[in-house]
């Protein structure tokens, strides 16, 4: 069988930068409207406990490595440390791009603010990327977020792991915006309404980042940019070892989230580093359902999606394989399997997707 | 130029929610706020093409179920992004237990 050897534009600008599909087009499992009203409830409650134990991990583990610095014990507090500021900080970002984690509105704002500077984002870029990313999931030419555009780059996500290429990428960024300039692709998406906001932001976090390396060179001492800065790149693997497994290997151009995302079960430690964003296809069908009520939502939609992975190890025995074919075999991509009875969409139908027997 | 038209009964809508009511070729959205007073707008969002009877109303915001944008139900102000674009809003009235909403000059 002959194999499409030709790579595809992804850029947003490029030749597949069209009109992509309409919200309505994508495929939604049905839940009666009191049951999905009860599951999309905020309760500040829930959301403060989350937030005062990541946080509470935050300074506890600073506290700790600031205790520690200069001994071999500091080692391992850096990487506990690092968990909670990087990846914790990551998710804790994407859960309030959504505005879906407290009742209360101000409580949403600080922590996007606060979790968007410590994963070194533009929180008003990103948010008008993340809308575009939920829009048009997966849609080559149309999502921003596409993280393996075929053929995927093993090395470049290998060097995520310590966050590099992100690293280069948003900190470039960050000095390119706070001189206000944005690129094509971010015009496509952000509108003109909020790139003021965008710049001063920019400006605020490379002002803060430099008090801290200038802290650190007066001191003589690492220990301010391990502590605010670095650990965005030395903490962030566990988030990015999760993320992985959110679209990697999966359909492109099909409306449908069961077929272009995966949830998968993990432990308790990692659902709390990661915000419950393992249950992903529930977080794109239903966004306005907060994290901790993602758990319940699963069990109310999972007759209607593929069956979910048991483990991280287990997605990962699918996306590897998958990502080393696709190195030549740019159409190749897993396949999930639709339950029997499962629903269906016109679009969703004329894609490649087996569906089990009886 | 008024025009009344019935919506629905005003025990359709649980306090504090969204129904959606189509007419004309219009939809709309019809909300019940936790003060038991009722609100009309234009059923789709402003951003994208999705109708907000799907969202979740909190106080007298409804947020849309696409992208988590806000608007106030009352004046259809927008009040979070992705939204820009206030929401084209309806005098409401009640009839008993009906509840009216004047669409103007649309059909």
């Amino acid at each position: 069988m002959a194999h499409d050897l030709s790579p595809r534009d992804y850029s947003l600008t490029g030749e597949n930068g069209g009109t992509g599909y309409d919200l309505a087009d994508w495929y939604i499992t049905p839940v009666d409207r009191k049951r999905l009203k009860a599951l999309m409830k905020r309760s500040d409650k829930a959301a403060l406990f989350n937030y005062g134990l990541w946080l509470g991990g935050v300074i506890g583990f600073g506290a700790l490595l600031i205790a520690t610095w200069g001994s071999w014990w500091s080692l391992p507090v850096a990487i506990i440390y690092g968990v909670f500021y990087g990846s914790g900080g990551d998710s804790r970002w994407h859960e309030n791009s959504h505005g879906t984690v407290f009742r209360t509105r101000w409580l949403n704002d600080f922590f996007y603010q606060l979790a968007s500077f410590m994963s070194l984002r533009n929180p008003y870029v990103w948010r008008w990327s993340h809308t575009r990313h939920h829009s048009e999931t997966v849609i080559v030419g149309r999502d921003p977020e596409i993280a393996f555009p075929r053929p995927p780059s093993i090395w470049t996500w290998l060097l995520n792991l310590i966050y590099i290429p992100s690293l280069l990428g948003e900190l470039s960024k960050m000095v390119r915006i706070s001189c206000g300039r944005f690129t094509e692709a971010e015009k496509s998406f952000t509108p003109t309404i909020d790139r003021g906001k965008a710049i001063w932001t920019s400006r605020i976090q490379l002002v803060l980042l430099l008090g801290v390396v200038a802290l650190s060179v007066g001191l003589q001492s690492w220990l301010p940019v391990m502590l605010i800065g670095l650990p965005t790149f030395y903490g962030s693997w566990l988030h990015h070892l999760m993320a992985t497994t959110q679209h990697a290997g999966l359909a492109e151009d099909v409306p449908d989230h069961r077929l272009n995302s995966r949830t998968i079960y993990l432990n308790p430690f990692f659902r709390f580093i990661y915000s419950n964003m393992n249950y992903h296809i529930e977080h794109h069908m239903f966004p306005n359902v907060p994290f901790y009520a993602l758990p319940t939502l699963h069990e109310e939609i999972k007759h209607d999606c593929p069956a979910p992975y048991p483990s991280l190890w287990s997605a990962y025995r699918e996306i590897i394989p998958t990502v080393i074919r696709q190195q030549r075999e740019y159409d190749h991509f897993a396949t999930r399997v639709l339950p029997q009875g499962a629903g269906t969409t016109p679009d969703t139908a004329r894609h490649p997707m087996a569906v089990a027997a009886e | 130029m008024t025009n009344w038209i019935r919506a629905c009964s005003a025990y359709d809508i649980d306090n504090e929610d969204v129904i959606r009511f189509d007419h004309g070729g219009h939809s709309y959205a019809i909300y019940r706020s936790p003060e038991d007073e009722y609100f009309c707008t234009d059923g789709y969002c402003t951003h994208e093409k999705i109708h907000l009877a799907d969202g979740l109303v909190m106080d007298h915001i409804i947020e849309c179920p696409g992208h988590n944008g806000q608007f106030d139900y009352r004046n259809g102000a927008p009040r979070r992004s992705p939204v820009c674009e206030a929401l084209r809003t309806y005098p409401v009235r009640l009839d008993g237990d009906d509840v009216l909403i004047d669409i103007g000059d649309r059909a």
